[in-house]
């Protein structure tokens, strides 16, 4: 074996182990992001901006018995002036019907940019909530629920 | 009509933010649900809220079919001066409900 050889195939095993190191740590944003509705949903609320991770708390149990009222609350970092303030927040789900769940609309006169509400879950998947600020940037976090008692398809018969 | 709960303090101080909290009685069906028919049972949700503060509107939101039944949302807003705050609830039919609550601010 040629030195060369030796050298193309260290930089082919580099190359392999840091896209799979990536892969690591884009998995739950990338693969709930895989579905076409939900990637819709999301780019239709930033009109395509790039979403960045982070200033969001996305709060939900991550076990919860009856997907039909799952506590949701979202805080975002943000002192709220006139000037810094967060103008909306929406929710997604990765494995409802729909991907839309909620889009709130706040600005400085909240006071503070925290919000609770009560959700349907239809199985057991990833939520991701995402926040516009004053500025134009958005920012987002994701959670991921168990449930083991699915809501919203159920029937009555 | 549907019964409302809205929970806002009586009193505050000006500057003070105040937690407020709104649900309304409402099935908030989905149109995915199937009745003992066998018969897909109409969609029938609250698709807009909205919270007024003097007129002014604070806070709004949008809902979709993920919204649990009876639709309870939890946000805050400044105390700025003593008046009312107005709830409203619109369905997918246009209907209208509204709550109201005094605060008075000193």
């Amino acid at each position: 074996m040629s030195v060369k050889q030796a050298g193309a195939i260290g930089r082919r095993d580099l190359i392999l182990a840091g896209g799979a190191g990536l892969l690591v740590l884009a998995l739950p944003s990338a693969r709930a992001l895989a579905r076409p509705s939900l990637q819709e949903a999301v780019s239709g609320f930033t009109g395509g901006k790039p979403i960045q991770t982070g200033k969001v708390t996305l709060d939900v149990p991550p076990l919860v018995e009856n997907g039909n009222a799952v506590g949701v609350t979202i805080a975002v970092e943000s002192p709220m002036t006139a000037d810094e303030h967060v103008r909306r927040i929406a929710l997604f789900n990765e494995k409802n019907l729909q991907a839309d769940v909620a889009v709130f609309t706040l600005g400085p006169r909240a006071g503070r940019a925290r919000i609770a509400t009560r959700i349907r879950l239809a199985t057991s998947q990833t939520l991701i909530a995402v926040a516009e600020l004053s500025d134009g940037s958005y920012w987002s976090s994701s959670a991921n629920v168990i449930v083991t008692l699915a809501a919203c398809i159920e029937d009555l018969s | 009509m549907s019964r409302t709960l809205v929970s806002v303090p009586k009193t505050a101080r000006a500057g003070d933010i105040v937690d407020i909290r709104a649900m309304i009685a409402h099935p908030m069906e989905t149109g995915y649900r199937m009745g003992p028919n066998g018969q897909a049972i109409p969609r029938n949700i609250i698709r807009h809220f909205a919270c007024d503060y003097d007129g002014e509107e604070v806070f709004s939101a949008e809902f979709h079919p993920a919204m649990s039944a009876n639709p309870f949302v939890a946000f805050s807003t400044v105390a700025t001066k003593s008046g009312t705050l107005t709830f409203r609830w619109t369905d997918d039919d246009g209907k209208v409900e509204t709550a109201s609550a005094e605060i008075s601010v000193s």
